[in-house]
């Protein structure tokens, strides 16, 4: 993996006509992580997809380097696709080598459903699967919108652990949460201070 | 393997398993079926109108999974996944349009046989609406993923998509009927004209739609 790195210089973030944050800088390395905190409304997911490059900040810079996997609300798995086979979709895109997605499975702890659709997952086994495709892939910068949403404690923990394993070999990881995650000397930015 | 023949291949499969894929194709036979039920069994008066019939339905059918083909990804995220795999809006809504026509003109081409022996038109008119058809499908093609990028997230998208749609229909259907006469080489020329500039435009279309959908 090449070294990662993320930093916003300055970024502003303008919807409609609510201004959600401006002056917001931070710069993470190998390594590193971050955690986004805010009250619901405060721009958390506006600033995940400014990072992921899926919305153009109203002022400042992005500067990224080293792939991206963006973990958002959405799972984009293909509903009708056994879980295995759907994750296999996207880890061909991210150059993932065979066993990869089996591995991730594991890692998530559902490699007991790789041959059920997706559409029969419940709710906190299709965000493991959404991680099991950011864990498949061999991106630096993970972004994980509220990654812990629908967890049950064991998966938490497995979750923690991934994020340890990616910062370990020199990863980013920038999660939004409204709950505490395992995720040691982690920087804190916190939005919503303006109303 | 080649990111844009994977989206070919993805979207091919997802229109044969939501049966989207056969859709177009039965309402085309049905059509077929239908107007001589509504004309009448006289044969010289079906080999007259039948050919242009049969382009009406092939326009129409190409309107029918309008709705499936860019929402259902827009929704699941799919499209900003491709984004942030650094692959453009414009590739994705191209390998989108080849994905489209290689589900619906093959089988339309196909259909058209049956469909014209129910219109009895002769073989000279069938395969002048053969060409036109293969010329003209891919224009259907794009013209349905650009309408359905240009309607993403609108309340009453498919009614919507419809009257965006088929004005821009319009050339092909003109050229394409009028190719059907015995004088039509010049209307197919026309025909391949404007079927080239519209699929030439959609990607670019429709790419665009679909980034100003993100925002």
């Amino acid at each position: 993996m090449p070294p990662a790195r993320l930093a916003f210089d300055r970024v502003a973030c303008l919807r409609g006509d609510r201004l959600l944050f401006e002056d917001m800088s931070f710069a993470l390395g190998p390594g590193e992580a971050a955690l986004l905190t805010g009250p619901n409304g405060a721009g958390k997911s506006s600033l995940m997809r400014i990072a992921a490059g899926l919305l153009a900040p109203s002022a400042g810079m992005v500067e990224r380097e080293g792939g991206i996997a963006f973990a958002g609300e959405a799972a984009a798995l293909d509903p009708r696709q056994p879980l295995g086979a759907a994750l296999r979709f996207w880890a061909g895109f991210d150059g993932a080598v065979r066993g990869d997605v089996e591995t991730a499975l594991d890692r998530m702890g559902i490699a007991n459903l790789a041959e059920v659709p997706v559409r029969m997952l419940s709710t906190g086994q299709r965000k493991r699967a959404a991680l099991a495709r950011v864990l498949a892939g061999r991106d630096g910068i993970w972004l994980l919108d509220e990654p812990g949403n629908g967890l049950d404690k064991a998966s938490l923990a497995r979750l923690g652990a991934a994020m340890a394993t990616h910062r370990a070999r020199g990863g980013i990881v920038l999660a939004a949460t409204h709950q505490p995650l395992d995720l040691d000397g982690a920087s804190e930015i916190p939005l919503g201070a303006r109303r | 393997m080649n990111p844009w023949g994977a989206i070919i291949l993805r979207d091919l499969r997802v229109a044969w398993q939501g049966g989207g894929a056969l859709l177009p194709l039965s309402f085309f036979l049905l059509v077929a079926t239908l107007f001589p039920f509504a004309v009448g069994p006289d044969g010289p008066l079906l080999a007259k109108v039948g050919g242009g019939a049969l382009w009406m339905a092939a326009l129409l059918a190409a309107l029918l999974p309008v709705d499936r083909l860019i929402a259902p990804d827009a929704e699941q995220g799919v499209l900003d996944q491709y984004a942030v795999r650094g692959l453009s809006d414009e590739g994705v809504a191209a390998a989108k349009i080849a994905a489209h026509w290689l589900g619906f003109g093959p089988p339309l081409l196909l259909a058209a046989l049956p469909a014209s022996a129910l219109l009895k038109l002769d073989g000279a008119v069938l395969a002048r609406l053969e060409l036109g058809l293969a010329i003209g499908t891919p224009a259907l093609a794009a013209l349905g993923v650009m309408t359905s990028a240009l309607t993403l997230g609108l309340r009453g998208a498919g009614a919507l998509a419809g009257l965006v749609m088929l004005p821009l229909a319009v050339p092909l259907l003109i050229f394409g009927a009028g190719a059907l006469g015995p004088q039509g080489m010049g209307a197919l020329k026309l025909l391949a004209a404007a079927s080239l500039l519209l699929t030439a435009i959609a990607p670019f279309a429709a790419g665009a739609a679909i980034r100003a959908a993100r925002d």
